[in-house]
């Protein structure tokens, strides 16, 4: 668990270029990351680099948190 | 200009340029001895000055160049109060974001187009320049990019002047911005014959073959003269007369008589209400290519008689920026009425026999005072001029 976070919090500092310290599990990032929807389609392709699944955009459509992408990356991978 | 109901005049400039970075920077380097590098790229332009770390990486250099030429324009006139529906911007570009077009055709060459970047095209897009200009500065009035190539910042720069004279806005920051040299872009243009062998711009020279190709941006804040006065600021220049004509001949080659560059100057006299003799010193396209050259100078000794008055070209130095020379030139133009010199035609040792002008050599040269002429001549046949004048 604390590895996957680990890792989306290294995507979202280069995606997003946030303070790492910005990133908790609450983060929303539309308003606590600054992220407009552009940089959310990049995040999400960076996610689906670094763990090696696939996104559609339906799925990553109501994720505002930081937990929330946690949740939808993890279920990818028990899937 | 002159016929329409308000008077343009300049109350600001911003330059990026590999000349330097910043009004006195390129002033001394317009005036100092040719770089010798085949191509003539912008050192650090201080773009952490203006854009945080994610910005750059959402934008552009041709943009980013934009942008730290209007911050450094609307600075230098003073960040006046502006009412944003009367504030407009026209910042052109000939080519757009071609380094970022070719990073994700590699991209999807490699990774598949589930990995193209979702900036692409706003980063790429040739309007791209002026949208983050006009949302930078908050101005909502009208927003362009003409592309005309090396002739889309003269053009701009014309074509808002317009927008301010018809009464229609108050200000407009005008001019244009490149940064194209990428490798496939430079064996295209390479291909053509367009470029120097040797790396050498020498505009007007006998052994002149070719140009140099360059980045950056210029910028210039047209305001109309009353609002200028009222808050009291520093006026460089009014523009008197632009123009647009365009050679109908052959999509690269000008047209070989000069009558495309005749006309174009002619009109811009004409809408100036002028004639030849008021002009006091051309700043030319001199390119430093063969036919332009020839072209340009057998259109001004048409226009202007021979040897006519003083002409310079400041691509010895700066190169070629494409659609940002235009621009840039115009700011030589203006910064010449401010500071009383003309710059010297660098890198130019043997003016050809053929070029019939009085062509400025070595040293920079004091400028009568007068109206001002800046041409450019863009692939496609467009042709631009622009007439400065000190305020009377």
């Amino acid at each position: 668990m604390a590895d996957n976070f680990d890792k989306m919090k290294e995507v979202i500092v280069s995606t997003l270029k946030v303070d790492a310290d910005k990133v908790t599990p609450e983060a929303r990032f539309k308003e606590d990351l600054d992220a407009d929807s552009l940089d959310l389609v990049e995040f999400v392709m960076g996610l689906e680099e670094t763990f090696d699944i696939t996104v559609e955009d339906e799925e990553s459509a109501g994720v505002q948190t930081v937990q929330q992408a946690l949740d939808l990356v993890e279920s990818k991978q028990n899937a | 200009m002159r016929s329409e109901s308000k008077r343009v005049v300049v109350t600001g400039v911003g330059v990026v340029s590999p000349a330097g970075v910043g009004i006195d920077e390129f002033w001394s380097g317009i005036c100092a001895e040719a770089p010798d590098t085949d191509i003539r790229r912008v050192g650090d332009f201080g773009v952490e000055q203006f854009l945080s770390e994610k910005e750059v990486s959402r934008v552009d250099r041709f943009s980013q160049f934009a942008i730290a030429a209007a911050e450094m324009c609307v600075d230098d006139a003073g960040r006046p109060d502006v009412d944003p529906d009367r504030a407009g911007v026209f910042v052109a570009t000939g080519i757009g974001g071609i380094a970022t077009l070719e990073t994700q055709v590699e991209t999807r060459l490699n990774r598949g187009p589930r990995r193209v970047s979702p900036f692409l095209v706003p980063m790429m897009m040739g309007n791209a320049a002026t949208g983050n200009v006009s949302m930078r500065l908050g101005y909502r009035g009208p927003s362009e990019a003409t592309v005309t190539a090396c002739a889309s910042s003269t053009h701009s720069i014309g074509n808002a002047a317009r927008v301010v004279a018809s009464g229609r806005c108050n200000v407009m920051i005008a001019g244009g911005s490149e940064s194209s040299l990428t490798e496939t872009a430079i064996a295209g243009f390479g291909n053509m014959t367009a470029l120097s062998k040797l790396g050498i711009s020498r505009p007007f020279d006998r052994d002149r073959d070719g140009f140099v190709i360059a980045e950056g941006a210029a910028v210039l804040m047209l305001e109309e003269l009353e609002h200028a006065r009222a808050r009291g600021a520093r006026i460089y220049a009014e523009l008197v007369g632009a123009s647009n004509t365009a050679d109908a001949h052959h999509i690269t080659a000008p047209e070989p008589s000069g009558r495309g560059a005749v006309s174009c100057m002619r009109f811009a006299l004409e809408d100036a209400g002028m004639s030849p003799r008021d002009i006091k010193h051309i700043n030319a396209h001199g390119t430093s290519t063969p036919l332009n050259d020839a072209a340009e100078a057998q259109a001004c000794v048409e226009v202007f008689g021979e040897p006519g008055p003083p002409v310079t070209s400041i691509k010895g130095v700066t190169g070629h920026s494409l659609g940002g020379a235009g621009a840039t030139e115009a700011v030589a133009s203006v910064l010449t009425i401010s500071r009383g010199e003309i710059p010297p035609t660098r890198g130019t040792k043997n003016v050809d026999p053929e070029v019939k002008l009085d062509v400025v050599l070595d040293a920079p040269r004091k400028w009568i005072p007068g109206p001002v002429i800046s041409n450019s001549f863009g692939f496609g046949g467009h042709n631009g001029s622009l007439i400065f004048a000190p305020l009377d």
